[in-house]
Formats: structure tokens, C-alpha cells, sequence
């Protein structure tokens, strides 16, 4: 059970909650754990969401296995220039 | 695929790596071969033209196009009746859409309100005088604090505030980061620092104008040859806008001359593509460079509060941020940025930053190498040193006590893997410039900066011809020089020369999506591709010589660019190479190739630390750059020469941000300095040597270890120089840029 | 549409081209000639991009009319190389990495060149000064300097083997 951290931004799609329980193996878990159950998080994730693993930070590969007793942030996507 | 191959460090010992290969565009951009956005003709083209707002708020209530269309040689008229809205809901697409081309109101002065395509410019420039626009000026507001007060004009009535549905806000978003109590904090502290400060606004600044020739058939399908950091990017959101199949608009990338992230987004492309689609007939357009600093997208000017308290043993014990970032006139994750960035280099138990972004009527602010981060620094770094004034510790010493480190938990949540904050700062305090001596009216100053790297989607092609010469094509555009190290990464895995290799940089029809050229990822994403491109290549070239050695393909090794039989049994076989190899390819399968998509991910963050010595004439206030030193964390210099110009690069253009670059305003809300003579950016005689110093803390997340490097070093310079002025002149400067007015000001006031 | 006619030489080449009065060299060039390395970042002369000489003179060809030319010599980037080989100048910006995205190359190279035919053996300032018309967003100005440096050196040593040459 991984315990998730959600970015301020974000909290208003997961009913405020700044952390949530999640069972989720990869990201792709994570999300679709997310849309299941936090119908508002689709159209964040539509526009750009990026996972913080243990300090490393994804914005694509969702594919990326997390952990157990990772360390998980749930952060809009940032871009460089 | 990804999956077979470990993106992990190998701490391997490099033949080609580290040294420093001539790139191989470097022939034609001397020879002025190289070419460009604007460098692309083709027959029977026509010149585009955009009608741009003079006003910095109006509504547009209507606009007659007749008398241009009547014009002899103008080919087509165009204004948002032509570019229905295909968006779907997508907010972020609309308002790309809507900055390209204005619907019902213009945004900003110089926002686009319709476009001709004519023969030639001289009949462009004739029709744009002949459309009429009928405006009603609106009020407007420019700047960012005063866009967040009661009654300001707003920009998108349609943007709510976030305690009442009902009424209307500039206020687009406030993102908190942070972690602790830090009221407590600010309690338990013996001293505590608050100030205010400001930064105006700049432009990415690049020499090379946006320009593109655009060509759409009657068949809907199209080619587009555009200066950009990222075509893919740019062809999936053209077709998106002009409801065109993505795969049917072949994007080129032209050479880019310049980008910094001002050409991570489209600005006339949708335009010239849609008045190609109109005319049947190639469109070329390029912008002049008023326009590019009127409508393309510069960085956000900002306005904030920093707090800080610390113990007088140096320890800090709470941290607060409150910054304000204008988002120009649609909105943007500046402010959040901002925020996230501002307390990352620093090990805080009470930290709270919360960024705000602000609409007002400018320009769509676009990234700027470490978006919203040099700004933050500036604030955030000024007070540390003014700190450590109050608690007697040197201005690096301070900061070692309190820089982050491996298991600290981030100003913006996750807790950092290995980090460089520490080593940049040991570098810099044991650095000889630190111990120059300074004379009078000069001043010392040192500060951090932090940045993210991102990676993306990649894709990498390696062909080997027959003659064993190697084309590798590219997808992440080549914005100064990657070209040389991902040649130098596909030798150093096939174990032949660096000249055997040709890198380009493939069109859209070649591979599949790669990101843009951004977030410091361009070495760091192709290098990754490449280095698995090559081990596919190897792969095939060890079963080739398998197969030819009639032996198991586990008995073959590679090494040095030949493919090796293993075990004592294959003593008679001699080595074949590479060469040898692809010579008989074509009677062993065919073309040998490697390919790979990936999606580097992961890759880290990067920090840097500068030192500036200036010295500032007390009489005119002008300030000279006398020292300038720059230790950057690169993780492995693959060509350390491109590495230096990153950084050297970088710190030039924080340079002109800290003490000359300002976007001017008039109380009419027009922009008035387009241009560079008023819109100075650092000269050659400007600038003195800049040192550099490469770390090398490898990146456990990368074959090679490498770090991104293109974006931390902008993020220092503000606040290095800030401090060096202000311990130059005995005031504290708080207002970029620091140009001479600002600095005899304050210090003008400060005797009085 | 009147034209104005004009003869003249670039690169040491004879050129007639018809443009009209209020055409800048640097459209003509690139335009009408097919000589894309002079570019154009500003067109109010303020980047350097568009450096050519007009009689060995500095000048930014978006500041010069087409009309302007007439009977005199002309200078781009283009005629830097002779035979295939690269003037000095070209060969150190490639070896000190001076260039990152080049866009400002071409006009450094006329602008350093310029520079080394008055001055043979400048120094750091000199260097500075000289080249304080271009403008460069990418590099800071350090590689590009030290590049000039280092032909400058480059064309001393060619000077003196050619006239020991002489001399022989």
C-alpha cells in the first residue's frame, strides 16, 4: 500500500486530501487508481500530471514500477525551457 | 525496447567521452551554408503578414477585409473567421489558438488580429494598411500587483475566483509547497530577515526571429520548415488547431538560431499554414524583431515577500515565500514553478513558498531556461546573504550549514537521492576567485541556483552503410551543439572513430514523436537513445559475425569496433570488424541498423553556484562585470567544450537580466523598447572571460551519469550580482534590472 | 515596379542584379543572389547579423540600400574560404567551439575579419570593442574572443612564412 502525496495544486481533484492510500505496482496503476476513484484527477491528467519517485521525478514513463515504501509525490508537469 | 536496457549508471571508462570533438555543423554555420527558419524558399511562395493590436485591451467589433482582398497580388485575408475552434474543450489548446490569432477581443498590444499572404512584402505591407479594425479600448493593467487589486481590468472574465464563483479574477492560481509549521519557526529564531523584491520583465532574447514556410495541397496535406526546439511538438498542435492528420503535416526543423524555451510553443506557424490552406500556394513568415518582443513570449515580471529566520548559530528555522508572477494574458504554471523552486537548494524543517500566477495584458509568457526559478533565487538568495550578515558567517559558509543533502526533504515535497548543492558550494569556497582582492567601488557576491532535468519520449536511428560509415538520425532538435555528443556517444559504443559517424536531425516523417528540446534534456534523452541504439546495432552486428563464423552468438564479444570470438576453441577465427562486417551485409541480411525509442525519465536535478566581482561607478551608477565564475554540477561532461558554452551562455543572459534587460510599458499599455538598441542585452565588451568549473557527480539514472546542464546556470546570476552591487555601493538592491537610474536611486535614498 | 540597376562585385565575383530604391543590400543578398549567410535578427541595425564589408568597410547590410553598391566590393561570409580551404578565422571558431546555435557566426566572421585586416594583432579589449556590434545570445562572448585570439596568432605566423618566402 503506498501512500501517495498530493501537490497542493492537485488537492482540490482528490477532495482535499493531502495524502491518499493507493495500491499501485507502476504509474500506470497509480493513474488508472486515480481516475477510478477520483473522477475530478482525469482532466488534471489530461492537461499534465508528473510522479515523484523517491526524489526522481517522471512525467512520462508510465510504465515506471514504484517501489514498495517508495516515497510518492503526485505533482502537476513541469516544463523547462 | 526500453525495457531491455538499464538506464542505470555503468561508471565505465570512456575512450571518446570527455573529449572534446569538432561538431559536424560546424563547417556549414561558418561558412554561412547553415540553414535557418528564413533560409527556405519555394516556388511560386508567398509573403505572410500579420495585422497586429495596437491597443493593449480592446474589443474588436469588426473587421473589414475587403479593400485588402480587392489589393492586386494579395492572394488571401485571414482573421479567426477562418480558424474555427476545433479544440474540443481543450482549454490549454483554445488559448494557444486564441494567441495566435485574436477572437473577440485583443489581449495585449501586439496581439494578432488578422494576416495577408501577397507576392510580395510590399503588397503585404500595402494590405495590412487597407484591413479596418474597428476596436473599443478597454481599460487595461500591466503590472502584476496591480492586476491582483479590486477593480483591476480583468483579462478572461471567465476565470472565477477561487473563494467566489461569481466574480471574476486576474488571479489565475496561489500553489503552496512546503512543509512544518512555520510560525513556530519564525519563533525559535534570534534573527529574522523580510524583504521585497522585484524583477521586470525579459525575452529569451534569441538573435533569430521566428520564421516558417509553410505549404498545404489541396489534399489537406502539408509541410512545414520552421525554426523550433521541438517540431513534433509543433506539428502535433498545428494539426490539432487546424484539424489536420497529425502524420500528413511533415514538420522540418530548420537550424535554430536561438531558443532558450521562447520556441518551445507556436506563434505564427498555425497562421502561415492556415493561409497556405487558403491560397493553395506555399506561405513564407517571418517576424520582424519588434514583433518578436511585442507577440512571441517573453518571462513573467514578478513581484514577492521573502521572510527568513535563523538561530545565531546560523541555522535557519523557518522560510517564507510569497511571489507573484504575471502570466501575461492566458494563464500559466509560472507562479507554481516559482514557488517550487525558490527554498530547493536549502534544508528546511519550516518552509512554506506560495507562487502566484497573475493575468495581466502582455505577452503569453513562455519558459526562459529555468523558468520562473532565476526570479525566485534572486529574492530568496539576497536574503541569505543578508542573513549571514546578521549572524556573522560568510555568505558560503551560511549557506553550506543550511544546503540540502541527500535525504532532505525538498522545499517542494520529495526527499533528494545524491545531490551537488554541496559540492558547488565547497568548489566555490575553496575557488582562488574568492580570494582576489577587491578595490574600491568594487563588490564581491555568491549565490545557488536550482533547477530541475526533465527527459521525454526519444527516438534514435542508427544505419551502417556498406562502407562502414554510420548515419544516426536524431529527433530532439540540436539547439547548440548535441549533434557532436551524440556522435561521440555512438563511437564510444561501437568502438569507431568520431569522423565515421553522421549525426542529423531527422524530419517528422522520419521517427516517431520526440519532445521538445527543453527542461535540459536534449543530451541527456538522445544520449540515452543513442547509447541503446548502438547496443541494438552491436547486437546485430555480433549475430552477422556469428552467423559468418558459423558459431553460437554467445561466443561472440564486442570490442573496439570488432566483434570478437570468444573461448579458447575459436583461437583460428581472427576478429572481424565493423567494417568488414557491414562490406558483407549484404549477403547476411541486409542493412544493419539500431534503433530506439525511449522515454528517458528521471533524470535528476542540478545545481550550481556562481561568484561576480563588479564595480560600480559611483557617479553614473553604471555597473562592469570585473570576475565572473560559474561551477556547475554536469554529471558526465560528455564534450566538456559545449558544456562550458552552457554555462558561460547561461550566466551571460542572467548577466543582461541583472543589470540592463527590461520590458518598459507605457501608461498606455503599450510595449515601448522592441528592440534591441533599448532593450539591452550583455555586449562583448560587456562581459570579462567567464570561468567555468564541470563536478562530475555521476547521475545514477543514466548509462553514463549525465546530468542535463543548459538551464541551472541563469538561475544564479541575479542574485551573485545583486549581492556583488550591493556590497559595491553599501545598499541593498532589491528591483532587477540594476541599471544605472535604479542604483544611483538607491543609493540617493539611502543617504538621505 | 522601377527598378534600379546595379553592377558591382561580391566576393570578387562581377554581380548586375535589378532591385528596387528602397531595397536593403542584405534582401538583395539574400534575396536576389542566393547568399543566405548574412542574416537578418533586427533590421534596424542594431545585432551585427547581417555584417558584410563594402569596400573592406564594416558595415550591417540591413542599414545599406541595394542601390548603394554600385561599382563597389562587396564582402560576405561566403567569400571567407578560398579554394575549399577555411580562413583561420573559421577553422579556430570551430576548434574553440564559438559558435552554439551559429546564427551569429556568419557576421562575426565578417565583423572579426574586418577587425584583423586593420589591426593584425589586437588585444582582449581591442578584441571586445571591435566586436561590440554583434550580438551573441548563446556563448557569453568567452570562446568567440579566445577564437580570434588564436587566428590572429594563426595569421602572424602565415604572414611571416610567406614573407620569408619572399625574402628567399
Amino acid at each position: 500500500m503506498l501512500e501517495v502525496q498530493v501537490s497542493g495544486s492537485l488537492r482540490t481533484a482528490v477532495s482535499g486530501a493531502a495524502s491518499i492510500k493507493v495500491e499501485a505496482a507502476t504509474i500506470r496503476e497509480l493513474m488508472n487508481y486515480l481516475i477510478a476513484h477520483y473522477p475530478a484527477m482525469q482532466s488534471r491528467i489530461d492537461e499534465g500530471v508528473a510522479v515523484s519517485i523517491n526524489g526522481n521525478i517522471f512525467r512520462d514513463n508510465w510504465s515506471e514500477t514504484i517501489p514498495e515504501d517508495a516515497e510518492v509525490f503526485l505533482m502537476p508537469r513541469l516544463a523547462g525551457g | 525496447m526500453a525495457e531491455a536496457f538499464d538506464t542505470s549508471y555503468t561508471d565505465q571508462e570512456f575512450k571518446v567521452i570527455g573529449s572534446r570533438e569538432r561538431r559536424p555543423d560546424g563547417l556549414d554555420k561558418v561558412t554561412g551554408r547553415a540553414r535557418y527558419g528564413a533560409d527556405a524558399t519555394a516556388p511560386g511562395q508567398l509573403v505572410g503578414l500579420i495585422l497586429r493590436s495596437p491597443h493593449a485591451h480592446a474589443k474588436i467589433k469588426k473587421i473589414d477585409t475587403s479593400k485588402a482582398e480587392k489589393l492586386p497580388g494579395v492572394k488571401a485575408v485571414l482573421t479567426s473567421a477562418d480558424l474555427p475552434d476545433l479544440t474540443n474543450g481543450n482549454r490549454g489548446n483554445f488559448d494557444i489558438l486564441e494567441n495566435c490569432m485574436a477572437r473577440d477581443r485583443a489581449l495585449y498590444d501586439g496581439h494578432a488580429v488578422a494576416a495577408v499572404a501577397a507576392i510580395d512584402m510590399e503588397t503585404a505591407k500595402q494590405a495590412l494598411k487597407l484591413i479596418k479594425v474597428t476596436y473599443k479600448k478597454l481599460p487595461h493593467v500591466t503590472d502584476v500587483d496591480e492586476a491582483m487589486k479590486d477593480g483591476a481590468p480583468i483579462v478572461h472574465p471567465h476565470i472565477k475566483a477561487a473563494d467566489d464563483q461569481s466574480k471574476s479574477t486576474n488571479l489565475v492560481n496561489a500553489s503552496t509547497f512546503g512543509h512544518g509549521d512555520t510560525e513556530a519557526g519564525f519563533e525559535q529564531a534570534d534573527f529574522i530577515v523580510e524583504e521585497s523584491f522585484k524583477t521586470e520583465q525579459t525575452h529569451q532574447g534569441y538573435i533569430e526571429p521566428h520564421a516558417c514556410l509553410a505549404t498545404v495541397g489541396a489534399d489537406g496535406q502539408g509541410e512545414l520548415w520552421v525554426t523550433t526546439q521541438g517540431h513534433f511538438t509543433f506539428r502535433s498542435v498545428c494539426a490539432d488547431l487546424l484539424g489536420m492528420d497529425i502524420a500528413k503535416l511533415k514538420v522540418t526543423s530548420s537550424e535554430i538560431g536561438g531558443g532558450f524555451g521562447g520556441k518551445t510553443h507556436v506563434w505564427i506557424e498555425p497562421v502561415a499554414l492556415a493561409l497556405s490552406r487558403k491560397t493553395n500556394l506555399p506561405v513564407k513568415m517571418t517576424m520582424t524583431r519588434d514583433e518578436v518582443f511585442r507577440a512571441t513570449g517573453p518571462t513573467a515580471s514578478t513581484s514577492m515577500d521573502i521572510k527568513i529566520g535563523a538561530t545565531k548559530d546560523g541555522r535557519i528555522t523557518a522560510a517564507t515565500a510569497h511571489i507573484r508572477y504575471q502570466d501575461g494574458a492566458f494563464p500559466g504554471i509560472w507562479g507554481m514553478l516559482g514557488a517550487m523552486t525558490a527554498f530547493a537548494c536549502y534544508d528546511l524543517e519550516n518552509v512554506q513558498a506560495v507562487g502566484y500566477d497573475v493575468l495581466v495584458n502582455r505577452p503569453k509568457v513562455a519558459a526562459y531556461r529555468a523558468p520562473s526559478a532565476p526570479m525566485a533565487a534572486f529574492g530568496v538568495e539576497s536574503c541569505m546573504d543578508l542573513m549571514a550578515e546578521k549572524v556573522g558567517m560568510t555568505p558560503v559558509d551560511f549557506r553550506l550549514k543550511n544546503a540540502a543533502k541527500e535525504g532532505t526533504k525538498a522545499s517542494y515535497g520529495p526527499t533528494y537521492g545524491p545531490i551537488g548543492i554541496g559540492a558547488t558550494l565547497e568548489a566555490v569556497k575553496n575557488h582562488p576567485h574568492m580570494r582576489a582582492r577587491l578595490g574600491k567601488n568594487q563588490g564581491r557576491g555568491m549565490a545557488c541556483g536550482f533547477w530541475f532535468n526533465f527527459g521525454g519520449q526519444t527516438c534514435v536511428d542508427l544505419n551502417i552503410s556498406t562502407d562502414g560509415t554510420v548515419n544516426l538520425t536524431v529527433g530532439t532538435v540540436d539547439v547548440g551543439g548535441a549533434r557532436a555528443s551524440m556522435g561521440m556517444i555512438a563511437a564510444e559504443e561501437l568502438g569507431i572513430p568520431y569522423e565515421d559517424i553522421k549525426v542529423t536531425v531527422g524530419d517528422t516523417n522520419s521517427l516517431g514523436h520526440n519532445d521538445t528540446t527543453e527542461g535540459s534534456r536534449g543530451t541527456f534523452s538522445s544520449g540515452m537513445a543513442t547509447i541503446f541504439a548502438a547496443r541494438n546495432a552491436v547486437e546485430e552486428l555480433r549475430a552477422r559475425a556469428a552467423q559468418t563464423w558459423d558459431i553460437p552468438l554467445e561466443d561472440v564479444g564486442w570490442e573496439d569496433g570488432q566483434a570478437m570470438p570468444l573461448g579458447v576453441k575459436h583461437n583460428n577465427l581472427h576478429p572481424l570488424s565493423l567494417k568488414e562486417i557491414a562490406k558483407a551485409s549484404p549477403r547476411t541480411g541486409g542493412p544493419i541498423a539500431g534503433h530506439n525509442e525511449v522515454v528517458a525519465d528521471g533524470a535528476g536535478v542540478s545545481f550550481a553556484s556562481h561568484i561576480c566581482d563588479v564595480e560600480v561607478d559611483p557617479e553614473t551608477g553604471s555597473t562592469k562585470i570585473l570576475r565572473y565564475t560559474v561551477v556547475q554540477d554536469a554529471g558526465k561532461a560528455i564534450n566538456p567544450d559545449y558544456v562550458e558554452g552552457q554555462m558561460q551562455g547561461a550566466a551571460a543572459q542572467g548577466i543582461g537580466w541583472a543589470l540592463n534587460e527590461e520590458y518598459i510599458y507605457g501608461a498606455d499599455g503599450r510595449l515601448e523598447n522592441p528592440g534591441f538598441l533599448d532593450y539591452r542585452i550583455p555586449v562583448c565588451s560587456d562581459l570579462p572571460m567567464i570561468d567555468t568549473q564541470i563536478l562530475e557527480i555521476p547521475n545514477p539514472n543514466h548509462p553514463y551519469g549525465i546530468r542535463g546542464v543548459g538551464e541551472t546556470s541563469i538561475v544564479p546570476p541575479l542574485a551573485a550580482i545583486a549581492s556583488a552591487v550591493s556590497n559595491a555601493v553599501g545598499v541593498r538592491m532589491t528591483h532587477t534590472p540594476m541599471s544605472p537610474p535604479r542604483i544611483l536611486k538607491a543609493v540617493n535614498e539611502a543617504k538621505t | 515596379m522601377s527598378g534600379v540597376h546595379v553592377s558591382t562585385t561580391v566576393n570578387g565575383d562581377a554581380v548586375e542584379f535589378v532591385c528596387p530604391p528602397g531595397e536593403t543590400l542584405l534582401d538583395v543578398l539574400r534575396n536576389r543572389l542566393g547568399l543566405i549567410g548574412a542574416k537578418e535578427g533586427c533590421g534596424t541595425g542594431d545585432c551585427g547579423a547581417c555584417s558584410v564589408t563594402v569596400d573592406d568597410q564594416l558595415v550591417c547590410s540591413c542599414l545599406v540600400l541595394g542601390a548603394e553598391v554600385e561599382g563597389r566590393a562587396v564582402g560576405t561570409v561566403e567569400g571567407l574560404s578560398t579554394n575549399g580551404e577555411l580562413h583561420p578565422l573559421q577553422q579556430q571558431f570551430i576548434d574553440n567551439a564559438a559558435l552554439q546555435c551559429g546564427i551569429c557566426t556568419p557576421g562575426f566572421l565578417v565583423a572579426a575579419k574586418a577587425l584583423l585586416d586593420h589591426n593584425p594583432s589586437p588585444s582582449e579589449e581591442e578584441i571586445r570593442y571591435a566586436l561590440a556590434g554583434n550580438l551573441c545570445r548563446c556563448t557569453g562572448y568567452d570562446k568567440i574572443v579566445r577564437a580570434v585570439g588564436s587566428a590572429a596568432k594563426d595569421l602572424a605566423k602565415e604572414a611571416k612564412k610567406s614573407s620569408k618566402k619572399k625574402a628567399k
